[in-house]
């Protein structure tokens, strides 16, 4: 491990500032559950790790009147799993935070660290390996031609087909999610879906956040019509603690067995959390039922490009999609 | 009046308390003082090459460090021969930081010695190599064309390249149904949760070790041959192991470099592996290619078998293990041919991991059987029930017991398998997934290796029993306190077992499944005379020996050395079983669960039924992870491990485990040691993964051949 200070500000105001531009390399810390092996590994050597757990971030969970929920970043995900008002209103957040890491990380992992997660790509993690663009720029890519079993189908470039690892991010994409990003200049918002960056060429560049930018919570608007018929579903090799091979997100409101508006997202095959739009076109006004489900399902892989190992995947995201749709959607 | 029998009682391990309080102590964890140097290993990124530039010199000016040894400063060591049982008998070891060759991704170049174990860590990521590296080996698609026989010194009685009973070519052309397949495992890696440590200490001459080991005597004598210094002068301490599965039967070079550390910066050093590094460093269950070839009557008849496979190895040492040993003697047929070919590659030498060898090899053959039983469109208990050996038709010896039948017969019993409609994709639970029902032999042989035991008898009526043995988890402890309790007529509270220290008298390596049949021997056998003895010795006759021993003015010591007898050569000592396993298979989408495993088993007498048992599921547990998750992924264009850690290289969580129950059949075997024990650690591991793979194909009609069984080998 290379040798850092550890800051531990009062305030999300000295946070920010230890972490501008400008600044000695720094890192964020929350709970800790990737930082650690990431600092461990050597992957990241920052001179300056700050401390921005509960106390300097928000961490509260609250479900608005207009039925917008608003979770802290600093909110663990086993507090936003359990939470009542997630359960009732949003059950495919919980479903996809339960669906993910193990009880023991879930209980250290916080929602902002989630969606910061780096990728579980073996070459990017591994720094005997030298060709990965995202951990050393312009060194190439192991992976596009190696054991890219577990990589990402869509979203790729010449230079990094990575896959982003989270299941939480996929459904709150799903459910058109914002964040709230606070910085010294103020606070903006950002669709979580236009948070996360494709790596094109400067793959080392993940979201949008700049130095000394923070997530400072996520908003979910309101979306009672979708939340009966929601569904997130995880194919995996092990049946718990382990990245998905390919998940979807699907949240539908129907109507008289017809299909008002859908939102599908999917995991395990992108470059970052992969919103379905075609997808919610095709099912747009179709009948809860399987040939439409599968007409709609066979769009998820339109522009999917296979690079080797990971050509299955696109079989299994159609199937995936398909199963998780009819547990949400039912047969008309 | 002695006390009731403690042998096949289901004892709670004497070492419970001590492990889940933290009281017991692992390698890592002894203290040889304020003054101990921890040490970070640096590995080679390249595959095949030479160290061109190694610099140092910000490792050496960095906070804590004491030391850096490379090849250009590393004390030149004798490395005098030494082979074990465990090491392999063609090449040699590496010699570790003596010149500038790379063998392998992730050996040893450098070893940075500082005050703290951080300080270290990170003075190791600041010493730079460089490299003229050269063409390596690193596909097995590549090696394996290169392939050949097991060397000369391999070939008397070892895993031969070939052998050959009647003519299985000519017989297998005649067969009325045959079936030809080829089974291919990729390499897989132990994993114990206790990371590879060591802890060396010199005191003028002497050398103190604590080390994670299943053997403390070869570490003895492998350190003293390679420092060239008497075995007396070493000392090597491991009461416990936190797991191994093999990985800890030799010394690795972290061994010798934390020895050599120490001496070079005259304080105690410690070296703890990464889990990243033990992917390069202590070994693996070698990729395997396996080709079989069955020929059989209507009747089901074997008539031929052919079993070849190829598997790889280092360019320094042959590893060979008893992979098609099985094949020639697991059921009766007239003509049997296996091929053998090791393929040398630029990767660090495999070692023995959990039924080396059986594990892999029945694989095929088990699988190999189903398809047979298939194409016979026959029940696959009914094939393998008829094709049960009378006698070892290998080496031309009866069995000493063989419980092949009444393993299917129970362990079928028990499970169910009447139940299964033989028509694959015909069964469905109620959800509608797949169901399916496999089984599989199993079997692995039985060794017993010369072993001592001390055996004092206190006047305060408590004994101490002692043997330089191991316990990674079985539960030595607390079987050997059973046997000995047993034989001495005492109470278990009064008997108090120790292991895992040179300072004791002798015992075999702790692997192989021997350490019951060895050291319990031993055990028993002394216990036996110092019993006598304390009876010989006492002043008023008593039948109980408490009351003997009272009467003592000084205690009984006793050590009796424990060679096994010539039973081997009249018979054949196989310990044998059936598995199966229930599998729901989610069609759609490729995931496959296994919610039942039942396994019967002939292993002889059971010493401790709950030990056992625990020792059994482990094994089911194991061997869910072969069939469907476990898979080291080598990059064949470096030969590096992409996976190298617990994230990337799965084995099943508690939520991938359902039921699982072992049997162990009433056997009664008076050849294999005085005991009467079989061993039971690796046959637990035998057939599991083609019980698994048969059951897949009964749920799916899909045959898959190449483990691990993923979604995208079924969708």
């Amino acid at each position: 491990m290379h040798p850092f200070t550890l800051e531990r500000p009062r305030d999300v105001a000295t946070a920010m500032m230890l972490g501008a531009r400008g600044a000695p390399a720094t890192e964020y810390i929350a709970g800790g559950t990737d930082m650690l092996p990431l600092l461990k590994d050597e992957v990241l050597r920052p001179e300056r790790l700050v401390a921005v757990g509960a106390g300097v971030l928000d961490d509260r969970i609250e479900l608005g009147r207009d039925g917008t929920l608003r979770i802290g970043a600093a909110a663990r995900m086993t507090d936003v799993a359990d939470h009542e008002g997630v359960g009732e209103t949003f059950p495919l957040i919980a479903q996809a935070l339960l669906a993910g890491a193990s009880p023991q990380v879930r209980n250290m992992a916080t929602l902002g660290g989630n969606l910061l997660q780096r990728t579980r790509c073996g070459y990017f993690r591994d720094v005997g390996v030298v060709a990965c663009n995202k951990r050393r720029p312009g060194s190439g890519c192991a992976a596009m031609d190696g054991d890219n079993r577990m990589h990402a189908v869509l979203g790729g470039s010449d230079q990094c087909i990575a896959t982003h690892a989270s299941d939480v991010a996929v459904a709150l994409v799903a459910l058109d999610a914002r964040l709230r990003l606070r910085s010294l200049d103020g606070e903006r918002i950002v669709a979580l879906e236009a948070f996360h960056r494709v790596p094109g060429d400067a793959p080392q560049v993940e979201t949008v956040l700049a130095p000394g930018e923070l997530i400072a919570a996520i908003e979910v608007p309101a979306g009672a019509a979708l939340a009966r018929r929601s569904h997130y579903l995880k194919v995996r090799d092990r049946v718990s603690f382990e990245f998905a091979l390919v998940s979807a997100a699907v949240a539908l409101d129907v109507e008289d067995g017809r299909i008002r508006m859908a939102r599908v997202a999917m995991g395990g095959v992108g470059t970052k959390p992969w919103r379905m739009p075609r997808v919610e076109q095709a099912l747009a006004g179709a009948r809860c039922d399987g040939t439409a489900y599968r007409a709609a399902a066979e769009r998820a892989t339109d522009g999917a490009v296979p690079r080797g190992r990971n050509g299955f995947k696109l079989d299994l995201m159609v199937r995936t999609l398909v199963r998780a749709l009819e547990i949400a959607g039912g047969q008309a | 009046m002695s006390p009731p029998s403690v042998i096949g009682q289901p004892i709670s391990r004497v070492d419970g308390r001590s492990k889940v309080t933290g009281a017991a102590k692992y390698a890592a964890e002894f203290d040889p003082g304020p003054r101990l140097g921890h040490g970070v290993v640096v590995t080679s990124t390249i595959a095949g090459g030479v160290i061109a530039t190694i610099d140092t010199a910000a490792a050496e000016t960095a906070a804590g460090v004491v030391a850096v040894l490379t090849h250009r400063n590393a004390p030149k060591l004798p490395y005098r021969e030494h082979k074990a049982d465990v090491d392999p008998e063609d090449g040699e070891r590496l010699h570790v930081l003596q010149d500038d060759r790379v063998h392998h991704h992730g050996q040893p170049v450098a070893l940075v010695v500082a005050n703290t174990f951080e300080q270290a860590t990170h003075g190791a990521s600041l010493v730079r190599v460089t490299y003229h590296e050269e063409p390596a080996l690193t596909d097995f698609g590549q090696a394996e064309t290169r392939a050949v026989p097991p060397g000369a010194r391999r070939e008397d009685g070892g895993h031969p390249g070939e052998t050959r009973r009647g003519n299985a070519d000519a017989a297998l052309a005649a067969a009325a149904v045959r079936v030809v397949a080829e089974y291919v495992i990729p390499r897989e890696q132990h994993n114990p949760i206790e990371l590879h440590a060591t802890i060396a200490a010199w005191e003028d001459v002497t050398l103190t070790l604590w080390d994670k080991t299943q053997w403390v005597d070869n570490v003895r004598d492998e350190m003293a041959a390679v420092f060239g210094i008497p075995i007396e002068n070493v000392r090597v301490v491991s009461p416990f192991g936190g797991g191994a599965f093999g990985s800890a039967l030799r010394p690795w070079p972290h061994v010798t470099l934390a020895a050599m550390a120490a001496r070079h910066v005259d304080r105690p050093v410690k070296i703890v592996l990464t889990r990243r590094q033990m992917y390069g460093s202590t070994g693996y269950r070698p990729h395997t290619v396996q080709r079989v070839a069955l020929g059989a009557e209507r009747t089901g008849r074997l008539v031929a078998l052919h079993h070849e496979g190829i598997a790889e190895t280092s360019t320094y040492e042959q590893y060979t293990e008893s992979l098609l040993d099985a094949t020639r003697l697991l059921y009766s047929c007239p003509n049997v041919t296996t091929r053998y070919r090791v393929a040398p590659m630029n990767v660090n030498t495999p070692t023995p991991m959990r039924a080396p060898g059986e594990a892999s090899g029945l694989f095929a053959l088990e699988c190999a059987m189903d398809e047979l039983a298939v194409a016979l469109d026959m029940d696959p208990v009914q094939l393998r029930v008829r094709n049960d050996a009378e006698r070892d038709e290998d080496a031309d010896l009866p069995f000493s017991s063989r419980a092949l039948r009444e393993c299917f017969r129970v362990g079928a019993e028990r499970f169910g398998w009447e139940r299964r409609d033989p028509r694959p994709t015909s069964m469905r639970d109620t959800s509608g997934r797949l169901v399916g029902y496999g089984c599989a032999s199993a079997t692995y042989p039985v060794s017993v290796e010369a072993a001592s035991a001390r055996v004092q008898l206190l006047v305060d009526g408590s004994a101490i029993v002692s043997s330089a043995a191991s316990d990674m988890g079985p539960g030595t402890y607390t079987s050997m306190t059973q046997v000995a309790a047993e034989t001495l007529g005492l109470p278990l509270h009064r008997v108090t077992f120790e292991l895992g220290d040179t300072r004791m008298p002798t015992a075999p390596v702790h692997g192989g499944s021997i350490t019951m049949a060895s050291v319990g021997s031993a055990v028993q056998a002394a216990c036996t005379k110092a019993r006598r003895q304390a009876f010989a010795r006492a002043k008023r006759p008593s039948a109980d020996l408490v009351e003997v021993l009272r009467q003592l003015d000084y205690s009984v010591d006793v050590t009796v050395h424990n060679e096994p007898d010539d039973a081997a050569d009249h018979y054949s000592m196989h310990a044998f079983g059936a598995v199966f396993a229930e599998v729901v298979v989610d069609a759609a989408l490729g995931t496959v669960r296994v919610p039942r495993i039942v396994g019967a088993y002939g292993a002889g007498r059971i010493i401790n039924p709950k030990t056992a048992h625990s020792q059994a599921i482990g094994g089911m547990v194991m061997g869910i992870g072969m069939a469907l998750l476990e898979h080291t992924v080598v990059d064949a264009r470096s030969g590096r491990v992409v996976n190298s850690d617990l994230a990337g290289y799965l084995v099943p969580v508690n939520a991938d485990v359902r039921d699982l129950e072992a049997i162990f059949v009433d056997e009664h075997d008076p050849h294999v040691n005085p005991l009467g024990v079989k061993g039971v650690a690796e046959i637990t591991l035998v057939g599991v993964a083609a019980a698994i793979a048969n059951a897949v194909h009964h749920a799916t009609g899909r045959r898959v051949r190449e483990l691990p069984i993923t979604a995208e080998k079924l969708v």
